[in-house]
């Protein structure tokens, strides 16, 4: 089955930057109302850059494999690029058939980070 | 025994192909597929008997009434209740405890009450007093489910804990509401023992019953039971959406005001007030959903043809192969007891560390739909030490070749998941 790609797999069994960070600067939550999916985003930023960026919470393989993906890719880059980055931007990331029901799992992640810029 | 291959002969939609397999419809307590008899009488009256109910001299008026009211007949027949002006219909099980909550609930429970709830009760029944808790600043008191006996883990718990329960009662107690079978791990609450219970310990309190997953799957004697309140809905048992049932003792409803106003629900309308209509109309404002009526009418027509001893045996039969099945499979968790003959046809579970959600996206590419997540049962899933479980739950139209196929899929997701 094409959802659940070896690539989507593996961050799920070994999720890059997973856990809690002492005393971060920012910490966003979201959960998803419908499924109890649950996302909290941890960062350290200076000079409106993200020097390090962690990640907790309980979900699915695809919002778990999301949060992994999403983190690799904001890290090290500036606040401001995070507002850039759009839906179709994480499902490029995923890759794979995303099937509609598992569209809110695959955003659970990029709805957390995008409440660090308020938008 | 019920002849499964004729019943499935009358669900068109049975015959669907997902993902480019044949249909495993496993999500009945979310929502039954419909026979093609209740979708006839919805069309049928539509095209030959529509207008609207109680208003008109007209015939085709007098005939909708009458179908209406035969529906209303049926549907009291169905779980044994005489009277059948106690019969409310109403939108779906919610509205039927909202209609409690915010006609009788409050105005007779009020400050330091007390309103006795159990932890597995789903939100319909849980959020509603918990917000009327909140408002009146009434205490809601929670029944916990009693813990396995010796060495058997917590989620095999078995019932609803009795001596909590009695515990619970007091003097202050003005409401004990509970389900009547879970919609998570199945368990049959003995609702005549409980109600006596309650009866015996606080004898002024009121009990409400959600039946929701009781009346479409075994028979239900509601003038027996020694309730004051009872709900169900109709899309759950073969009827369609948007219509449900608030049962509730006729003198109760006589002293209860209105919940909506408006056209139909009125007896005497001056400009300074108005009087109510007679049971069960006073609850009923607005046109109703007559079409919905009918079908639930249809539904029960459907149901006591069958039996609904034969429904209950045909689930159990079902429930045994299930859990037989699932139990084999290593990494497999089976919430609730294992003995089907105690439970209703429901079966959580989880597979290993997969998500419930990822169990069900691969049984959907399999063509099998089934739950997953927390069942709008949250409390229960925070007693339970779990985020979310899968749930496969069964009807009159399953078959056990269908479990197997539940099974097989179950074996997809463990390679998937290298579990």
């Amino acid at each position: 089955m094409d959802l659940y790609r070896e690539e989507i797999l593996e961050h799920w069994r070994n999720p890059q930057n997973f856990g809690e960070m002492k005393k971060p600067d920012v910490v966003v939550e979201q959960v998803n109302p419908l499924c109890g999916d649950r996302v909290i985003f941890f960062f350290k930023i200076k000079k409106g850059k993200i020097e390090d960026v962690k990640f907790t919470g309980s979900g699915c393989a695809i919002s778990v494999a999301s949060s992994s993906i999403l983190s690799e890719a904001i890290k090290g880059k500036s606040v401001k690029a995070i507002e850039r980055i759009t839906g179709q931007d994480v499902l490029v990331l995923i890759g794979g058939d995303i099937a509609p029901a598992r569209l809110k799992c695959v955003f659970l992640p990029l709805e957390a980070v995008r409440k660090l810029t308020g938008r | 025994m019920i002849d499964v291959s004729k019943i499935r002969e009358d669900f068109p939609i049975l015959k669907r192909r997902i993902n480019g397999k044949q249909l495993a419809y496993l999500d009945n307590a979310a929502t039954s597929q419909k026979p093609k008899q209740v979708i006839e009488a919805i069309s049928n009256f539509y095209k030959t008997s529509n207008a609207n109910v109680h208003r008109g001299i007209h015939t085709l008026s007098v005939e909708a009434t009458e179908l209406m009211e035969n529906a209303r007949r049926k549907v009291a027949d169905f779980v044994g209740v005489k009277d059948s002006a106690e019969i409310i219909f109403v939108r779906n099980a919610t509205e039927a405890v909202n209609l409690v909550a915010y006609s009788w609930g409050r105005n007779n429970i009020g400050r330091g009450d007390e309103i006795v709830l159990t932890v597995a009760e789903h939100h319909s029944n849980f959020v509603v007093w918990q917000q009327l808790a909140l408002e009146n600043g009434a205490v809601l008191k929670i029944v916990p489910l009693r813990q396995a006996q010796g060495l058997r883990p917590i989620h095999e718990n078995g019932e609803v804990d009795l001596v909590a329960f009695k515990n619970a009662l007091t003097k202050k107690t003005k409401l004990v509401a509970f389900f009547h079978v879970s919609n998570v791990l199945g368990i049959i609450n003995n609702a005549n023992r409980l109600s006596s219970i309650v009866h015996r310990e606080a004898p002024k309190a009121k009990i409400l019953i959600d039946g929701a997953q009781a009346v479409p799957h075994m028979p239900v004697d509601i003038d027996s039971i020694g309730c004051d309140f009872y709900v169900f809905t109709g899309h759950k048992m073969l009827g369609p959406t948007g219509i449900g049932v608030l049962w509730a003792k006729r003198e109760l409803l006589e002293e209860m005001p209105p919940f909506l106003f408006g056209g139909e629900m009125i007896s005497k309308v001056v400009l300074e007030k108005s009087s109510w209509n007679e049971l069960p109309w006073k609850f009923e404002a607005g046109t109703p959903d007559i079409a919905g009526a009918i079908g639930l009418g249809a539904a029960v027509d459907y149901l006591s043809k069958i039996g609904m001893e034969n429904v209950r045996k045909h689930e159990i039969k079902l429930t045994e192969h299930a859990i037989k099945k699932l139990s084999e499979i290593p990494d497999v968790t089976i919430y609730g007891p294992l003995d089907a003959k105690v439970r209703g046809g429901v079966v959580a579970f989880n597979v290993g560390p997969a998500h419930a959600h990822d169990v069900a996206s691969i049984l959907d590419s399999e063509g099998v739909a089934i739950r997953s997540g927390h069942h709008c049962a949250q409390p229960l899933m925070e007693f339970l030490q779990i985020e979310s479980a899968a749930r496969a739950s069964f009807y009159i139209y399953n078959t056990e070749e269908e479990v197997d196929r539940l099974v097989e899929g179950i074996g997809k997701v463990k390679k998937v998941f290298k579990i």
